[in-house]
């Protein structure tokens, strides 16, 4: 573990990404002391104002201090993204390795019920489970979450039939070692490599998706900000105040850059063909 | 003297892999990988198998250790059928069998130091604490000529042999009566071969092995074994003594499989005996004896019928109707 936190520091991108992801972590947690206003304080004399002093990236319709809303969209968007991906490459990992390894008939089932998501458009699937229930944050965040459950069971699985093929899975089980172990130990570690990578890409498709969702009224509840909602309401002002839907898609774009600054990384310090 | 016991006893094994095609995945034919076949290894002996890729050698190996679940026939480890086992007792008695495989660059994780490859068949077993099983694998990467300093190194930072020195470890260190060498050192420099092949033998007197060598090199087999068994198109077509199979090859194919060995004296004629054609589709075999569409002294007979597998001399079994009353 030390010599791994070492590697992480030596290796600069990803210490950038890390540090990068703390800062917002950082900033959602503290929100309530580093934003200047309110999230839902109108100034009804501000209205959609460009960035200045008084309001550093501007001000939204409303005349809500755009600055203020990002810090506090954070927590939302952070929350969103972590808990729903979270859900997805968790319960991804763990049908894609039964489904992978034992194949056979719990392989046809898990696929199968697999394919029958997959039918369905992200966001008309995430309505349903949605409606089934009922519309609150929590609700979306577990929506989100199987929603991208299908790509991380297909990925999981093609990847443990790759490593499956290797003698030393044939190897574990010659010594006797059980099968849960075989799974843990010896397969799992061996996928790691595109299952981060699709863990850094399925966050900015989370993050997305809730704004989505939000759009709908499904997912925060106005006047809470997100990210995604913030992006969404400034879609019909852009033309002529720009800075509404800027620094919500810069905090977006920087977010995810980070994530996957530092999954890059890991995938690279998990593997040790790759070490020094 | 005391009858020398045997360790394992193959009878009658047979393996055969479903084909399955068309769209309903209906199974089409069956390619008989192994096909009857019978043998015993004794206490602390050497017991090769040869023949040429596809015979049906690696799936023997892996029948009997059911890494591949046999169709028919009885192996005996000790007098016990390994086959009436439960799968999770069995697991267990695999302790006493070992595998080292082939190529020394799959058969290790990647992903796990030497410490903790050599530890996870100890623990595995519940043979020792983590603390005893630190210290053993330590000893053990002693006697396989690498040192201390390596246990904490992972598998891509050794060489093809010293990573062979490290599976024979993984395998020697649960104390097991059988191993298993499957193509052992046939991925490895000629120089390598026999620095393992030594070590091997060194091991096989210091732990009282007993050791089933599957291979194709002819010359390494006469090196190691005491008793070969020749197979082709998964069936035993010749079983020998080591001297008796290399002084006086009974079976024709046996006598081929020997004529190609290449002689380090130029001098020497040897008379080659060059075989026709391919190895039969082992899903298709030939009727009677399999080897008769490439036996040079094939005759009406061998087309009709099989020939029994009888033992002409004494410990010299040949399967061939040209040795048949």
């Amino acid at each position: 573990m030390k010599v791994f936190v070492q590697r992480l520091i030596d290796d600069k991108v990803g210490l950038f990404g890390l540090i990068g992801i703390l800062l917002v972590v950082l900033l959602a947690l503290l929100a309530p002391l580093i934003a200047p206003y309110k999230p839902d304080t109108m100034f009804t004399e501000h209205v959609l104002e460009g960035p200045s002093s008084q309001f550093l990236f501007g001000t939204d319709e409303f005349g809500r201090d755009i600055f203020s809303r990002i810090i506090y969209g954070a927590q939302v968007s952070l929350q969103v993204g972590l808990i729903a991906v979270g859900i997805g490459a968790i319960g991804g990992l763990i049908l894609g390795l039964i489904s992978g390894y034992f194949q056979g008939k719990v392989d046809q089932v898990i696929m199968r019920v697999m394919d029958v998501f997959f039918a369905f458009p992200d966001i008309l699937l995430a309505l349903t489970i949605i409606a089934v229930l009922g519309p609150n944050l929590t609700n979306t965040m577990i929506a989100i979450g199987i929603v991208f459950m299908p790509v991380f069971t297909r990925l999981v699985r093609s990847a443990v039939m790759t490593v499956k093929e290797n003698e030393y899975i044939t190897n574990a089980q010659a010594i006797g070692v059980r099968p849960s172990l075989i799974i843990v130990r010896h397969i799992t570690p061996n996928i790691m490599a595109p299952f981060i990578v699709q863990i850094t890409l399925a966050l900015s498709g989370a993050i997305l998706t809730e704004a989505a969702l939000s759009f709908l009224g499904l997912g925060v509840q106005p006047p809470n900000p997100s990210w995604g909602v913030m992006l969404n309401d400034a879609r019909t002002y852009m033309e002529f105040a720009p800075w509404t839907i800027l620094f919500p898609a810069v905090a977006i774009v920087m977010t995810i850059f980070c994530f996957n600054l530092l999954g890059d990384s890991l995938r690279d310090l998990l593997d040790p063909k790759l070490k020094q | 003297m005391r009858e020398v016991q045997n360790v394992l006893e193959v009878k009658n094994l047979k393996k055969h892999f479903p084909i399955k095609g068309g769209v309903l995945k209906r199974t089409q034919g069956y390619v008989k990988a192994v096909d009857d076949i019978s043998f015993a290894v004794k206490e602390n002996e050497t017991f090769s198998l040869v023949g040429e890729s596809g015979c049906g050698k690696s799936t023997t190996g892996r029948a009997i250790l059911r890494l591949h679940e046999p169709t028919e026939g009885e192996v005996l480890f000790k007098g016990d059928n390994l086959l009436d086992v439960g799968k999770r007792s069995f697991r267990l008695m695999r302790k006493d069998m070992q595998l080292i495989f082939q190529d020394p660059f799959s058969s290790l994780n990647p992903r796990m130091t030497v410490k903790k490859l050599l530890m996870e068949p100890l623990l595995t077993h519940k043979l020792a604490t983590k603390k005893e099983a630190e210290q053993k694998a330590a000893n053990m990467i002693e006697k396989v000529g690498l040192s201390k300093e390596q246990l904490d190194c992972y598998p891509h930072e050794f060489s093809g042999g010293q990573r062979q020195r490290i599976s024979i470890a993984r395998a020697l260190i649960v104390n097991p009566k059988l191993v298993i060498l499957d193509e052992a050192v046939s991925a490895l420099d000629v120089s390598i071969q026999s620095q393992i092949l030594n070590l091997l033998i060194k091991l096989q007197q210091e732990f009282h092995l007993t050791y089933i060598f599957i291979s194709h090199d002819l010359n390494v087999v006469k090196h190691l074994s005491d008793r070969v068994g020749v197979m082709y198109l998964g069936q035993m077509m010749e079983l020998a003594t080591t001297d008796k199979l290399y002084e006086n090859p009974l079976h024709p194919y046996t006598q081929a499989l020997l004529s190609a060995i290449p002689s380090i004296d130029p001098k020497e004629k040897k008379e080659r005996v060059i075989l026709q054609g391919d190895v039969p589709d082992p899903s298709d075999p030939p009727t009677g004896c399999p080897f008769q569409l490439r036996c040079p002294m094939a005759h009406e007979r061998c087309a009709e019928e099989k020939p029994r597998f009888i033992e002409k001399e004494e410990d010299h079994w040949v399967a061939c109707h040209l040795y048949e009353e």
